[in-house]
């Protein structure tokens, strides 16, 4: 991969998160952080797919640091939590595996539709157990802060 | 009626307000019940009881007025409204805006709708969908047709979730103007591949807030609401795919 293809990637997920943020209506004071936020976890992501540790650690740990980002933005900006993380988890979304699955059970291909059923279903869950493990960080946290007041 | 119980009233009828707003907007359970608790708690009610639910919420404050309940029937994604809710709950427990005033601001937020004009709009499916192409698929040359054609899908989505409400069905009809115009796009030589800008296309239908919220349902323990999400998800999920597979089973 060269240094622009990776530029090109970094400004695709900023500005996709940032739009998919306007389509679900986000306050604008909201936007630029969770466009952070989103390529935050797709840069995890990536680079752990790069590295050679595999989509489905890839996906649990760009879905956990997408949770333990936004709590740290909801804290800043005293704002709800769900308007920075539900527009990051877009780019983390399998929609190349779901497209594909679609379109060979369309075709009649079935033992091809299960593989990437399977990736489906183990990508999704491993970004739900990545939030998960955020959130257990996040209850963590909130516990310390409420014992030093 | 005593001045007392008009005023368990009003605390009733605010926090119920405050409720339904944010669950019919996309909110967690947990975030609804905790912002209902706090009102009553900071309107000067010593217990309260609650049972929310994704389709009604249940409360009782102990004084001279019975438990009330207040439906929740239709369900959009309006993040904003959840924003100003917790800006107005924070507000009031700070003693900035008393009682009445919070249930005025309430009863105004939820008749007015404030979402980017339709422009902005557009621009920001065609937004979702052109990046997406080219991050998932790397192919650039792909860019400007999937932009177009994910702001055509979602123009369809929008106009028949506005004029018809037939749950599902808009993104079942989404996904198979994206799939058509995907095809032709390919057929006039505007585009390379069927597939990558399918799968751009599609990214602004996709349904993230009901798969966020029910995970983090589930995860608070609402073993009721969460899954009702993700069938919600999954529905909308599996209308989007029936509309491509219609398209690529008959083009």
């Amino acid at each position: 991969m060269t240094l622009l293809e990776f530029f090109i990637e970094v400004a695709g997920t900023y500005v996709s998160t940032l739009a998919f943020g306007v389509l679900i209506n986000i306050p604008r004071r909201a936007l630029n952080f969770g466009g952070w936020i989103g390529v935050l976890g797709f840069l995890l992501y990536r680079f752990t797919v790069l590295s050679g540790g595999g989509y489905v650690v890839g996906n649990l740990l760009g879905a956990f640091a997408i949770g333990v980002a936004s709590l740290q933005a909801a804290r800043i900006k005293k704002m709800p939590m769900i308007l920075f993380n539900i527009p990051a988890l877009v780019p983390l979304v399998p929609g190349g595996q779901a497209y594909q699955m679609i379109k060979n059970f369309a075709l009649g291909q079935n033992a091809t539709a299960f593989v990437f059923m399977m990736q489906v279903v183990m990508i999704s869950g491993s970004i739900a157990f990545g939030f998960l493990l955020s959130e257990l960080v996040n209850r963590v946290q909130q516990r310390a802060w409420r014992h030093r007041r | 009626m005593s001045s007392q119980k008009k005023r368990d009233q009003l605390i009733l009828h605010t926090a119920l307000t405050a409720g339904r707003i944010m669950i019919e907007n996309g909110s967690e359970i947990e975030r609804v019940e905790d912002t209902m608790t706090r009102i009553a708690h900071n309107a000067g009610a010593e217990t309260s009881q609650l049972f929310v639910m994704i389709t009604g919420i249940l409360m009782a404050i102990n004084g001279e007025v019975g438990a009330q309940i207040q439906p929740v029937k239709r369900r959009t994604f309006d993040l904003e409204k959840i924003a100003v809710v917790n800006q107005l709950s924070r507000e009031f427990a700070a003693h900035d805006i008393t009682l009445r005033q919070f249930a005025d601001k309430l009863d105004h937020l939820d008749s007015e709708t404030k979402y980017f004009p339709m422009w902005a709009q557009l621009l920001a499916a065609a937004m979702v969908s052109g990046p997406l192409e080219v991050v998932f698929r790397h192919n650039l040359h792909d860019f400007w047709i999937s932009c177009f054609v994910g702001m055509i899908g979602w123009l369809v989505f929008y106009l028949l979730n506005k004029f018809i409400q037939i749950r599902f069905l808009s993104e079942f009809a989404g996904a198979a103007t994206i799939g058509i115009l995907a095809v032709f796009a390919v057929h006039l030589g505007l585009g390379l591949s069927v597939d990558d800008i399918i799968i751009g296309g599609v990214m602004p239908l996709v349904p993230g807030v009901p798969i966020t919220n029910s995970v983090r349902d589930v995860l608070a323990g609402n073993l009721v609401s969460g899954p009702a999400r993700a069938v919600e998800a999954l529905v909308s999920a599996a209308a989007i795919g029936f509309g491509i597979a219609m398209v690529l089973q008959f083009l």
